[in-house]
């Protein structure tokens, strides 16, 4: 366990300097909600499964959405046109 | 060639203020020919050479600030290696108040999971605090971001030009998910604020839970199903009213605690849905409040409007 332990938190800090030395924007952000995954993790080997449950809910989850839409609205995301189809209901 | 007399007429008839155009018409009469390019060539000249820093200087810049984070990492580091080890024998010995949290918490209120009375309970006005602070926010963002009730034209354009244009709608693969994953990840949040006494977890990661569920179905379902039953309206009524029977429920918890009267909820019995007196009451309100202020925040921040 200390081994895993250990594992995640050095992948946490390759994830906090990599967030930083990133160019694209988009990877940054997906990059930091990793890094609240394995936090997560961590908290559960820390015996605290209720901040663990937050973290991937609030971390992961809603804060990295939150950029995605920041990211969108300043058209920083190059974004695929989709041909609409009219077959869907 | 223009005749500099027409240009100081054209700067009278268009009555700007006088000392400017005193000034342009006395530089028009002294070069003849100013209209167009003697007025904008040292302008051009003036823009083209960009302000360059200096070299030296540039180098001290990115040297300091280099050394600025150096020096925050280090003190954090510092003041990290100054905290009590984790797990030590002797780090429990010391502090009182976790001592005294474990020995009485499930005797004073009943709740399995020690975490919950200490947040609601003991530490009640932190949460309290907490909460409101969150509704705040989401309230600020409203004012921020909402257009004006009377501006018909914003209103439009915002349901108009919401950013969902590019995305793929009815997508079938995502509705198909969604439909098993969405259901699903409800129902936890709604396991984690019931079971918050008495397994980890509480109000606050619920909410969470339950807010990222419901983003979830914004996404995938697109604006329309989820603005049917989650209006403005909605929002303001069943936070309000959570804020409100949270902050009634506290008062009549510290009145009671305070004067040492009897409280209604009981503990009951340790392990049970219904037991922690009202831990189980106040969780439900705070988890009512997180998830529709996440909703709200990320419905706020596409659209701009509910």
């Amino acid at each position: 366990m200390e081994a895993v332990n250990a594992l995640l938190l050095i992948f946490i800090l390759a994830c906090a300097v990599s967030v930083s030395l990133t160019k694209s924007l988009l990877s940054a952000v997906i990059i930091f909600m990793v890094q609240s995954l394995a936090m997560s993790v961590v908290w559960i080997l820390l015996r605290a499964p209720d901040l663990a449950i937050t973290e991937a809910a609030v971390g992961a989850g809603v804060t990295s959405l939150l950029m995605f839409v920041a990211l969108k609205k300043i058209h920083a995301v190059r974004t695929v046109k989709h041909e609409k189809s009219d077959k869907q209901p | 060639m223009k005749n500099p007399i027409n240009s100081l007429k054209r700067f009278i008839e268009q009555g700007s203020d006088p000392l400017g155009e005193e000034m342009l018409s006395e530089l028009e009469l002294n070069r003849p020919d100013a209209d167009g390019e003697a007025l904008a060539a040292p302008r051009r000249s003036l823009f083209s050479e960009k302000p360059r820093r200096p070299r030296l200087i540039h180098a001290l810049y990115a040297a300091s600030s280099v050394a600025l984070c150096l020096a925050l990492i280090g003190i954090l580091l510092y003041t990290v290696s100054g905290l009590p080890s984790f797990g030590g024998a002797d780090t429990l010995a010391d502090s009182e108040v976790s001592a005294f949290y474990i020995e009485n918490g499930l005797k004073d209120t009943g709740a399995g999971n020690i975490i919950a009375p200490i947040i609601l309970s003991y530490r009640g006005f932190d949460t309290l605090g907490e909460s409101h602070v969150l509704f705040i926010a989401a309230v600020a963002v409203m004012l921020l971001l909402r257009p004006a009730p009377s501006d018909k034209s914003a209103l439009l354009r915002a349901y108009e030009y919401g950013d969902d244009k590019e995305e793929p709608h009815d997508d079938l693969i995502l509705m198909a998910g969604g439909r098993v994953i969405v259901p699903l990840i409800l129902m936890f949040g709604v396991y984690i604020i019931l079971n918050g006494n008495i397994s980890p977890g509480g109000g606050f990661s619920g909410g969470a839970v339950i807010g990222a569920g419901l983003i979830m179905y914004l996404s995938i379902y697109g604006y329309g199903p989820a603005s049917r039953f989650m209006t403005l309206r909605v929002y303001r009524a069943v936070s309000a009213c959570a804020l409100g029977l949270y902050s009634l429920f506290k008062t009549y918890h510290f009145v009671t605690g305070f004067n040492g009267i009897e409280s209604v909820f009981s503990a009951g019995i340790p392990g049970t849905i219904f037991s922690g007196g009202m831990l189980l009451y106040l969780n439900i309100f705070v988890g009512t409040v997180v998830a529709l202020t996440m909703y709200a925040l990320f419905t706020l921040f596409r659209k701009g409007d509910f």
